[in-house]
């Protein structure tokens, strides 16, 4: 449960704050001492689920910074509520979390 | 006593590596998407390429209801804060855009429930840049354009 | 609002100056005489109104009175060029009807700055300072009709704020009486430093602008940080906002909320490791939706704003978002004695100030507030003249209190362990080490400018002998004080050049190209014509090479014709040597820059104790021959 977050109602919305943990690699740096190229490792899904349905997604591209932050608005739950975050990177590892509404 | 600060100016070829169901190992439900990652549209070198391979539609409505913002100067080119709001009704689709980044495509977010859209994200900037702002309503594509987000030397204060 | 007097009425000393033919032998005598017939003319200011806002700014940890020599190039870009702040010398005395040859004109320009100040002496000093603001707070019937307000870069610039991390600015603020406070050099402590600090202050710190980070929200050790603070350091966690962005005071029975604006560029301007959980930025929009919760929740009579936002990006500012009655600005140091008036959206009018620098002015604002709305304002920058005032005694103990203070191994005076602290000032007194006499100076030195100051051509002078250094860089800062010239340059005279927490020095190849692109990004971040683009201080400055630019031309394509000191033209292919101070990056680990200016000092003076600059670097500017914003300039003009 690497994904930290965090969801809190406002007005008829629920205001979702994500915070990942990734290196989010470009693919265009070089290793300073070898000259190889480093390889593109990013998030590419984010995917948050309400009642095991899903409810809001990202797709992430590597220009998105490292330790990927994320905020969004849904409507639909109420405070009490879990959401479900789970993630997927382009080398295949996912991560999840989840979060009580407030 | 000054530094350039972040260097990312260069888009990346990267490939998915689609390992659909890896997550199941965690037994976490639902396991993210079916829905394949839009390759195309995160490979797109203009705005216009985006568009199409993202909503297949050729231009955007330009729309006051949309608000796209970011720092007036980034204070790190490489963690830059952005935000989309609008106020488009049925709006299920967003998409964030770098303007003069080789691959403009940042980040698009699917909405499965409709309401006031207000998402937000961090970014790379490798140069002083327009940020745009795609958002999808009911078939339609709506569009509008940040100030510029100045990326710059640190330093030199006083 | 209607009926504001926004004109500075005239000091009846200078109005007498303006009309008699006599020319005093000195300002005391002459006041002398001007008191025989007005009583204490300069400074007697009865209330006009029912509120009294006084306003300092940029004090720069000058507790000692100073000479402060105003700059003779202030250049204005694009809608800026031609007026205030950007007028300097006579076009600036013309524009605000202060007579030539007068206090005033001593006080708000740099002519005839060294007749001038053996004429008329120091400026400012905290202990001065002291018994003007009581003073201005009895003319005002007491301090129930009157609010005290600092803008900041108030903890900041010389050797005992460093030396303390800030914490002698701190007490003499409260013994002061600042009552609210923004900030700006003040986050070049650490982060918790600074909460320690604010702690210790007894007024309040404000900024709508400073926000936590989102990543930090989600981390423990931030919240422990802010706990071990009694909360300083997060107001609104779902806001984000850091400090109270906003303030009410009732002041002379009417209802004023202050809101505060921190330095937005204080994140690209310095070393961000200082200040890991912190964003700044100027949120306008933020701003603007600010006001109109205030209006809502508290219906104020009067809405000002306590900026270190700098004079251009206020003027914007002003222009752009409604409902701030008076902005008390600083950051661009720019000593303006009237306020500038400012349209806003809906066709109201907000006063922009601007009240200068190293303690030299206090800033008065004469409110008359009616319910629900400013009646009328009147303002004054009253310049503080060592010799008219009686020190204050108490802060006047406090600050000889503080030179008695041991140098002891808690100092930290850098970022890098190794220069954390100075064995050859340890267990002296920052008396003694700050009264070491190093040289005398062979012309009149200062900073302040857009460009190459004599104070900065000494420090490039030094860096390059300490490194061998073909090319020096120091950083374009606006903060540093004047040494007139044959007089001795002291320790404390070199630590209020340099002292910041960020003084080590480096030397490293560079290419032309590399140095090229520092310099014209730097010359963007001061000549931006969008004052929201620009970004910190003046030029930075450039020793063992000359230059041209044309202030007017876009990114990259202002500066040409650059050539080291030799003649020889400098090629973006070929490497350079070059040196310089203040990195907002990973600390180099070079001496640091006042050990290195106090040596060369020392070790290069003449026979005759006397420093001497050999060639000053003033790069040639393009354009600028008309511009009111540059007067006597000592390089080329074409």
């Amino acid at each position: 449960m690497a994904i930290k977050s965090k969801a809190k109602v406002k007005g008829d919305m629920v205001e979702v704050k994500v915070l990942m943990k990734h290196v989010m690699e470009t693919g265009l740096r070089k290793d300073k001492k070898t000259g190889e190229p480093i390889p593109a490792h990013h998030i590419s899904e984010v995917v948050c689920s309400h009642n095991g349905a899903e409810i809001f997604r990202c797709n992430m591209g590597p220009a998105i910074s490292k330790n990927p932050y994320l905020s969004f608005s849904v409507a639909g739950p109420i405070a009490g509520d879990t959401l479900q975050l789970t993630s997927l990177d382009n080398q295949g590892n996912t991560d999840s979390g989840e979060t009580v509404i407030k | 006593m000054t530094e350039m600060k972040n260097t990312f100016s260069r888009r990346t070829f990267n490939k998915t590596v689609a390992v659909v169901g890896a997550g199941a190992a965690l037994g976490v439900t639902p396991i993210v998407s079916q829905a394949a990652w839009p390759e195309a549209a995160f490979d797109a070198e203009t705005i216009e390429g985006v568009l199409q391979s993202l909503y297949g539609v050729a231009e955007a409505i330009p729309s006051d209801a949309i608000n796209v913002k970011g720092p007036d100067i980034a204070e790190n080119g490489a963690v830059v804060p952005v935000s989309i709001k609008a106020d488009i009704p049925n709006a299920d689709s967003v998409a964030l855009l770098v303007a003069k980044n080789p691959a403009p495509l940042a980040s698009s977010f699917d909405l499965a429930n409709p309401g006031m859209v207000s998402v937000g994200t961090r970014i790379k900037m490798g140069e002083t840049s327009e940020l745009i702002a795609l958002v999808r309503a009911e078939g339609k594509v709506y569009t509008a354009t940040s100030k510029e987000v100045k990326v710059t030397i640190g330093g030199c204060g006083g | 609002m209607s009926n504001h007097f926004t004109r500075r009425s005239l000091l009846k000393l200078i109005g007498f100056a303006a009309t008699g033919s006599l020319v005093p032998a000195s300002l005391k005598s002459f006041v002398e005489q001007a008191s025989a017939a007005d009583g204490d003319a300069l400074y007697d200011l009865p209330l006009q109104g029912n509120c009294r806002v006084m306003h300092t700014t940029d004090i720069h940890a000058q507790l000692r009175p100073v000479f402060y020599r105003e700059p003779n190039v202030n250049l204005g870009v694009g809608e800026a060029e031609g007026k205030l702040p950007h007028l300097v010398g006579r076009s600036l005395l013309e524009k605000t009807q202060i007579p030539v040859d007068s206090p005033e004109s001593y006080a708000f320009t740099n002519l005839d700055f060294e007749a001038n100040a053996k004429r008329y002496g120091r400026t400012g000093g905290l202990a001065n300072l002291k018994t003007l603001m009581d003073q201005l707070r009895a003319q005002a019937g007491g301090i129930e009709n009157t609010l005290t307000m600092d803008g900041g870069d108030l903890w900041q610039g010389s050797a005992t704020a460093l030396w303390t991390r800030g914490v002698d600015m701190v007490d003499a603020s409260n013994i002061l009486g600042v009552q609210l406070m923004t900030g700006h050099w003040e986050f070049t402590y650490h982060q918790e430093e600074l909460l320690k600090n604010l702690s210790r202050f007894k007024g309040e710190f404000l900024s709508q602008n400073v926000r936590v980070k989102e990543d930090s929200l989600f981390e423990d050790a931030y919240f422990e940080l802010v706990e071990a603070y009694g909360g300083l350091g997060l107001y609104d966690e779902d806001i984000g906002y850091a400090f109270k962005p906003f303030t009410t005071k009732v002041i002379g029975g009417r209802k004023l909320a202050v809101i505060g604006q921190a330095f937005p560029r204080t994140a690209n301007a310095n070393p961000q490791g200082f200040i890991p959980d912190w964003s700044f930025g100027i949120r306008e929009e933020e701003m603007i939706e600010l006001i109109e919760q205030i209006r809502q929740d508290e219906s104020p009579d009067a809405i000002i704003l306590l900026s270190h936002n700098g004079m251009d990006v206020d003027l914007k500012l002003a222009s752009r978002v409604d409902g701030i009655d008076a902005i008390f600005g600083g950051h661009t140091h720019d000593g303006i004695p009237v306020p500038v008036e400012v349209k806003t959206p809906n066709g109201g009018t907000c006063l922009v100030t601007n009240a200068g620098t190293n303690g030299k002015f206090v800033g008065v604002m004469d409110m008359d507030i009616g319910e629900g709305g400013v009646r009328g304002m009147q303002y004054h920058l009253l310049p503080i003249f060592d010799d008219l005032l009686e020190a204050d005694s108490e802060m006047d103990a406090f600050i000889n209190n503080i030179r008695q203070t041991i140098y002891e191994d808690s100092v930290v005076e850098s970022r890098a362990e190794n220069h954390r602290v100075s064995a050859i000032r340890m267990g002296k007194t920052y008396g003694e080490i700050l009264d070491e006499k190093l040289a005398r100076s062979d012309r009149t030195l200062f900073r302040r400018g857009n460009f190459m100051g004599t104070w900065d051509q000494l420090i490039c002078d030094a860096l390059k002998h300490e490194y061998q250094a073909q090319v020096t860089l120091s950083p374009g800062f606006r903060w540093g004080t004047s040494v007139l010239k044959g007089e001795w340059i002291t320790m404390e005279d070199v630590m209020t050049q340099t002292a910041c927490t960020y003084g080590e020095t480096y030397v490293q190849d560079m290419t032309g190209e590399a140095l090229m692109t520092i310099l014209e990004s730097v010359a963007d971040n001061l000549f931006d014509p969008d004052p929201y683009f620009q970004s910190g201080g003046d030029m930075v400055r450039v020793g063992g090479m000359d230059y041209t630019i044309d202030p007017s031309k876009p990114l990259l394509s202002r500066i040409t014709d650059a050539k080291l000191d030799s003649g020889e033209v400098i090629d973006p292919a070929k490497t350079y040597r070059v040196a310089g101070w203040a990195v907002v990056g990973d600390a180099p680990d070079g001496r640091l820059i006042w050990d290195i200016a106090r040596d060369y000092l020392l070790d290069q003076r003449d026979g005759e104790d006397v420093i001497r600059i050999q060639k000053m670097n003033h790069p040639t500017l393009v354009g600028v021959k008309t511009n009111p914003g540059v007067a006597d300039y000592e390089g080329k003009l074409i």
